[in-house]
Formats: structure tokens, C-alpha cells, sequence
């Protein structure tokens, strides 16, 4: 059984889902790999924004 | 000085027109093979596939029909979208029945999306096939 860390499941899961939305909102090679990154930035980006939300509420 | 016109890129438009759409649906990628776009097929293919096995290897629930909860058939038409793959953990009996850990959670999250994506790549196909997307 397979039991990662929910940041680890972040990680996997934006890694996927942004491979997926480049490839599917875009038409030039360009545009995927730049758009594939933007969301994977936003992915990761929130999660670690929102944590440290919940630190500091929690605090 | 004559200047050739400028043409739209013509569809590829022989044969079943929702093969890209339906092959695409069955086995993530395949429709991105119809439109012989075979590196988007390939990453298509191993993000949906490997999500879809991380998330069973987390003991996720694989959503089943007939169970009469609103939820429940919103969790099976999203696991349906990954269409091979679902029906192969059904048979195998490779999804857990109930939630019981919070990985099984991540994991059922990972399930629904794979599927929920799978949808989006088999409607990207289907635009190539049909010219809409270039």
C-alpha cells in the first residue's frame, strides 16, 4: 500500500493535472510547456499559501 | 506579384468522425494516436494511467453504480472517464469499498480527477479529429 505525505500527493497530483491542461488548452508546443508550468506553479503555490494560512489561524 | 491564399488546415475527416472521441474515452491517449499527435498521446496516456494506479495503490474507493447516493453517482460518472481502466479495476475488484484511511481519500481524489482529465483529453481529440483545434 502506498501511503506518501499529503505534500507529496500535492506534488503528484499538479504534476498530472498540469500535463494535461498544457496539453489540452494550448495549440503550440510553447504555449502547453508555459501553461503546464503556470498551472503547476498555482497548484503547489496555493496549497503552500493556504498551509501557512492555517499555521498562522491556527497560532 | 501573385501571393498564394492562406488556407485553413484541412480536418482530417475520413472515416468515423467520433473515433478520436471514443478511443480517446477507452484508453487515455488513443485519441490523441488518431490525430497522429503521438508525443500528447504518450503524456497523456502516463499521466492519466499513472494517477489512476497511484490512486488504487493508495486503497482508494472505485465508485460503483446503483447505490442511490447523489454522491456516489457523481463519483461513478467521473470514474467512468477513465473507461478501460475502470472497467479492468472493477473486474479485478482493485478499488476498496469503503474510505477508511487518508491516503484512501487522496487516492479517491485521484481516481475522480484521472477520469474528470481523461474526459478533457478524449474532447481535445475529438477537436483535432475534426479540425476545430490545430
Amino acid at each position: 500500500m502506498l501511503t506518501p505525505s499529503h505534500f507529496t500527493s500535492v506534488l503528484l497530483f499538479a504534476t498530472f493535472a498540469s500535463v494535461v491542461f498544457g496539453i489540452t488548452q494550448r495549440s503550440t508546443t510553447r504555449g502547453m510547456v508555459r501553461y503546464g508550468i503556470y498551472c503547476w506553479v498555482l497548484f503547489v503555490g496555493s496549497v503552500i499559501a493556504a498551509s501557512w494560512l492555517m499555521y498562522i489561524v491556527r497560532k | 506579384m501573385a501571393s498564394r491564399a492562406q488556407t485553413p488546415a484541412q480536418p482530417q475527416t475520413q472515416g468515423f468522425l467520433y473515433s478520436a472521441l471514443l478511443l480517446g474515452w477507452l484508453i487515455p491517449g488513443a485519441g490523441h494516436l488518431v490525430t497522429r499527435h503521438w508525443i500528447r498521446a504518450a503524456l497523456v496516456f502516463l499521466s492519466i494511467t499513472l494517477m489512476f494506479s497511484l490512486g488504487l495503490a493508495m486503497q482508494a474507493k472505485v465508485y460503483s453504480p446503483g447505490t442511490g447516493d447523489p454522491l456516489d453517482v457523481l463519483g461513478f460518472c467521473a470514474d467512468l472517464g477513465t473507461g478501460v481502466l475502470y472497467f479492468i479495476a472493477r473486474v479485478f475488484s482493485l478499488g476498496q469499498p469503503t474510505v477508511q484511511l487518508v491516503t484512501a481519500d487522496y487516492g479517491t481524489k485521484f481516481v475522480v480527477v484521472a477520469g474528470l482529465l481523461n474526459f478533457i483529453a478524449a474532447v481535445d481529440a475529438h477537436n483535432l479529429r475534426i479540425g476545430r483545434k490545430v
